[in-house]
């Protein structure tokens, strides 16, 4: 029993990290029907801009007393570079192949996701304050606040980590779900996504809105990263490749462009792979992912929470 | 005389890849060794990327396929029987191995596409990187297929001639495709999937075929890859490798044989000069991506082939 | 004619003759990008440092030495062509790399035909050195092989640490971590232990509390983890979260500052067996450990140490060879015999195989210290 609470314990804590980051890849794609591959690599970055912040308020030094004050201000400045980063990415590469095939986006979004990714793993430049790039070696992610165990049932510990994590998903995820129903700019996204052409002729600054879209679905990366580099502190440049990858199947999973299918996708995923890894063939832990993925895509190609869509001719 | 004319690329090629092997520089060989496999893999890949429009992200799975059936083949019938002279044995042993390689790819890719297919655009994309990953991941579990390590001492049967000759089945493959009634189907699905439908084109069956055929040469090119390195392992076929090719076949022009042809030279060819570079190699090479599709949306070619181009000049300068 | 004339002339007038001669290239293939260039990085500056020594000594004989390194991106294929370009168009005297054994797998071939020798720093897998039961002629390793290393450690913990019950964690996309876990486990039940349970992981993974968990209900005595630090470091500390207090063994793959700077205290308790140890007074390894640290600003890892040893056993070879290339150097390399090396006093023998006895280190406040000395 103590096992099975465990690895259920396990699970959720991996699906949020997914659920977080494919609350990203569901925004972008929901507005512009683009899977954003670069967007593992802003979660990589988020992570770095987090050591670099953490290292410079002082977190790693020694004695180092946790306040909310600095966690805050390494979230909060992490997304902020997140954001900036996610604007860019789509202001530079995306927004000049728009009206272009799908494809060619693709590929300049593999481009960017090649450039961060060894891009980081340059050599550091001499004459920065800081260590950039960082270089490929991993690096240790200093201790925002000391892991706790809040509550402990059949020697199962319900740490502190676990717990944030799960409540800052949940509270991003409604957050999300608040702008995209309830707020003036949701109105503009949803309609953006329906069709960019009529919206723009209502008057809707689409450029604006995807610019948003992207800054607001890359500090989501940046906040899914610090919450994955507090609880297992080792960042490297390539960190973002299978979770981006995996996130995306979350996605997908459950019903790419919803916010609660992302969420929902996000942990059953993070479940399922645990109970592989836990009670099957460890060594199948990155094929069941996909074997999932393609079982669910071949019943019901929308996702769970997708809306089946009839191509109009 | 008919057969006469679709053997004469081979018959002229044959001589020049043997002149190539025997007086080039053992480097820019082997650049040209691996430019021919790359344009075995973009070509192949633009069969279904290209002539197809679907979007497939799995190519190095198939890839794999072909390398470990050509290479467990090949080892287990090493030594001449029968008094055949060896490098009758070695070359005979070596075409069997890739045929039946090419045949399971073909195999693998009719099961994989037959379920898949009925998705589109970014999901199938994600499927079929996702029977990549499954295969390679079956592959690094199976004992008898060497785990993580691999097959090695795989023999040296790769030559130039070997690869030139592929390549050029396939570039001959995909453009007699595209002239016959098969590769037109294969284009009006890429063109308007619902027109094609209400025309009566089976257009699951076309891509279904478009797949398998696609699958196929991309097994060609593991197993000649397999017998270059003599190395077959999990690590060559990532779905890191199938994007590598996507990127070559975008960015010579979607459905443009000589585009994705002229890429993966290309590609090879810079990546080659820019090993000096150091780490510094890998930045440029993204960075060339990302320029090269910024100021040429539609690849190199779009979707014309580089003859066309001297045709479109020829009729201006006539108007 | 003339140009001799002017060649002897140019070295009469320069004080060190070494100027007039090209220096002697050293081929570097490691993986410098991609998810295993933190171990391609170690292996360059390894053997980049023990050349910058050796060239402050006056080099080979007034000759100096120069590397020239190429980046393979951790893929075989490229690993392939790196090797290529570097005996037929560098014209290297030696090839050094590669750590993975799988792109090592794909160089030696080509060493072997373009008969250019060349020494792996670190694969330890035995078909690199010897295939289908024939010696490489040309390729050599200075460090352990699979078989050796995983039965130091089955020995250590069914001999030393008395234990019984043991379960395994390897990391399935690792050829390194599946030897040793296969020769430790085979070690393990010839000495009367038995195997709980035999999970895995893969390198890059960010979460291994399922395998954990499941490992955690079958209450091994200790759990035998052959992978990289990278990975390690995280093991030991989600098994420290889910109250798991058996220690965890390793191998060399372990060794890096890396792994105490991320695993921290969780590692307390923890055996991997490695070439030396830090604490090691001899004023070889000391002296490496200092100018290493004074250059990169960090521990040298296994890999680093391994690859400076390869150098200078190149080095070594060359000072006695009749000439720095081709068969004398081969014959030279073959011949290395108690070669007093920072991993430990190095011969190789028919296999081309380094032997060298084995030093088994626990991590005690986030530092190892020496346990105890298995001989092959």
């Amino acid at each position: 029993m103590s096992e099975f609470l465990q690895h259920i314990v396990n699970g959720v804590s991996v699906g949020t990290n997914y659920a977080l980051i494919a609350l990203g890849y569901t925004m972008v794609y929901g507005v512009l029907k683009l899977i954003n591959f670069a967007h593992g690599d802003v979660y990589m970055v988020g992570a770095f801009a987090g050591y670099f912040i953490a290292h410079a308020i002082g977190v790693a030094a020694e004695g180092y007393e946790p306040s909310l004050f600095n966690t805050a201000l390494v979230f909060v400045g992490s997304m902020g570079v997140c954001a900036l980063l996610g604007y860019l990415i789509e202001r530079l590469a995306y927004r000049p192949l728009r009206d272009r095939p799908r494809l060619t986006s693709l590929i300049t979004a593999i481009g960017i996701s090649f450039l961060l990714e060894y891009g980081f793993q340059l050599p550091a430049w001499a004459g920065l304050p800081i260590e950039f790039p960082p270089g490929p070696s991993p690096r240790f992610f200093p201790e925002l606040f000391p892991r706790t165990v809040w509550l402990e049932v059949w020697d199962v510990a319900f740490s502190n980590y676990d717990v944030i994590a799960l409540g800052t998903a949940l509270a991003l995820m409604l957050a999300l779900q608040f702008i995209v129903y309830r707020t003036k700019f949701g109105v503009a996204m949803r309609a953006v996504s329906f069709d960019p052409n009529s919206a723009a002729l209502m008057g809707i600054p689409v450029d604006r809105v995807i610019s948003i879209t992207f800054a607001l679905g890359s500090a989501l990366a940046g906040a899914a990263a610090l919450l994955m580099a507090i609880s297992h502190p080792r960042i490297d440049p390539l960190m973002g490749m299978m979770p981006g990858l995996k996130a995306f199947v979350a996605a997908v999973f459950g019903g790419i462009g919803s916010v609660p299918g992302a969420m929902v996708g996000g942990i059953l995923l993070g479940l399922s792979e645990e109970m592989v890894a836990g009670y099957a063939l460890s060594s199948f832990r990155d094929a069941i992912a996909f074997a999932i993925l393609i079982g669910v895509l071949l019943v019901r190609p929308e996702g769970l929470f997708g809306r089946r869509t009839s191509e109009k001719v | 005389m008919r057969a006469l004319r679709s053997l004469a690329p081979f018959l002229l090629g044959a001589p020049v890849f043997w002149l190539v092997q025997c007086y080039a520089p053992p480097t820019l060989a082997i650049v040209l060794l691996m430019a021919g496999v790359n344009v075995i893999l973009a070509v192949s890949l633009n069969m279904v990327n290209g002539f197809t429009g679907q979007f497939s992200l799995g190519h190095a799975g198939f890839m794999a396929i072909g390398a470990y059936t050509t290479a467990k083949i090949t080892l287990a019938l090493g030594d001449p029987a029968g008094g055949v002279p060896p490098w009758l044995w070695s070359n005979g042993v070596f075409l069997l191995a890739l045929l039946a390689g090419m045949g399971l790819s073909a195999l693998m890719g009719l099961m994989v596409g037959v379920p898949s297919l009925r998705l589109r655009g970014d999901y199938l994309a994600i499927v079929t990187l996702g029977f990549n990953e499954i295969i390679r991941v079956l592959i690094e579990n199976v004992r008898w297929l060497g785990g993580a390590t691999g097959i090695s001492g795989v023999p040296p049967y790769t030559t130039l001639v070997w690869v030139g000759l592929a390549a050029l089945a396939t570039v001959v493959t995909a453009q007699r495709l595209l002239c016959s009634t098969h590769g037109r189907a294969m284009l009006s699905v890429r063109e308007d999937e619902v027109a094609a439908e209400a025309m009566g084109v089976d257009t699951v069956g076309y891509k279904v075929r478009a797949f398998a055929l696609s699958a196929a040469f991309a097994g060609l090119g593991g197993g000649l890859l397999g017998h270059y390195i003599l190395l077959v392992t999990p690590k060559s076929f990532t779905f890191v490798k199938s994007i590598e090719v996507v990127v070559m076949v975008v960015l010579g022009g979607m459905g443009s044989i000589s585009g994705a042809t002229l890429a993966a030279v290309l590609l090879t060819g810079a990546l080659e000069l820019m090993r000096g570079l150091d780490q510094y190699r890998m930045v440029m090479y993204s960075l060339l991506l990302v320029v090269l599709m910024l100021a040429r949306p539609t690849g190199l070619f779009g979707t014309r082939e580089i003859w066309e181009f001297w045709g479109a000049k020829k009729k201006k300068a006539a108007a | 004619m003339k140009k001799t004339l002017s060649a002897l002339l140019a070295a009469a007038l320069l004080s060190s003759p070494a100027a007039a001669q090209d220096p002697i290239l050293i081929g570097v293939i490691g993986s410098l990008t991609g998810a295993e260039a933190t171990y391609g990085l170690s292996t360059r500056h390894g053997v980049e440092l023990a050349i910058e020594e050796l060239n402050s000594k006056g080099g080979l004989k007034g000759r100096m030495f120069a590397a020239k390194v190429y980046d393979d991106q951790g893929k075989p294929e490229e690993a392939a062509t790196a090797t290529t370009r570097l005996v037929s168009q560098d014209k290297v005297a030696i090839v050094l790399g590669e750590v993975a054994s799988s792109r090592s797998l794909a160089m030696a071939p080509i060493a072997e035909a373009n008969k250019v020798p060349m020494i792996t720093p670190s694969s330890t897998n035995p078909r690199v050195t010897k295939d289908g039961g024939k010696v490489r002629q040309w390729v050599f390793r200075v460090c352990f092989i699979d078989p050796f290393q995983g039965t130091v450690m089955a020995k250590w913990a069914r001999e030393s640490l008395k234990l019984e019950r043991v379960a395994i964690l390897r990391d399935v996309g690792n050829d390194y971590s599946m030897g040793l876990s296969d020769f430790f486990t085979a070690k393990f039940k010839e000495l009367g232990g038995t195997i709980l349970a035999d999970e895995s992981y893969k390198a890059g993974d960010q979460d291994f509390k399922a395998q954990l968990t499941s490992l955690k209900g079958k209450k091994p005595q200790a759990i035998y983890t052959p992978g990289y630090y990278t990975d390690v470091a995280l093991i030991a500390r989600q098994a420290r979260e889910l109250n798991m207090n058996m220690p965890l063994l390793g191998g060399d793959g372990w060794d890096s500052s890396k792994l105490y700077e991320i695993g921290g205290s969780a590692l307390d308790g923890y055996y991997f067996s490695n070439h030396y140890s830090t604490d090691d007074p001899s004023p070889a390894i000391q002296n490496f450990i200092k100018t290493y640290k004074a250059k990169y600003k960090e521990t040298p890892d296994a890999l680093a140490a391994l690859a400076y040893d390869a150098m200078l056993i190149t080095a070594d070879a060359m000072g006695r060879a009749t000439a720095p290339t081709g068969e004398p150097l081969r014959k030279a390399i073959a011949a290395t015999k108690g070669f007093k090396g920072v991993t430990g006093v190095i011969t190789l023998d028919a296999d081309h195989n380094a032997v060298k006895p084995a030093v088994i280190l626990k991590i005690t406040g986030k530092k190892p210290g020496y346990a105890g000395t298995i001989k092959p």
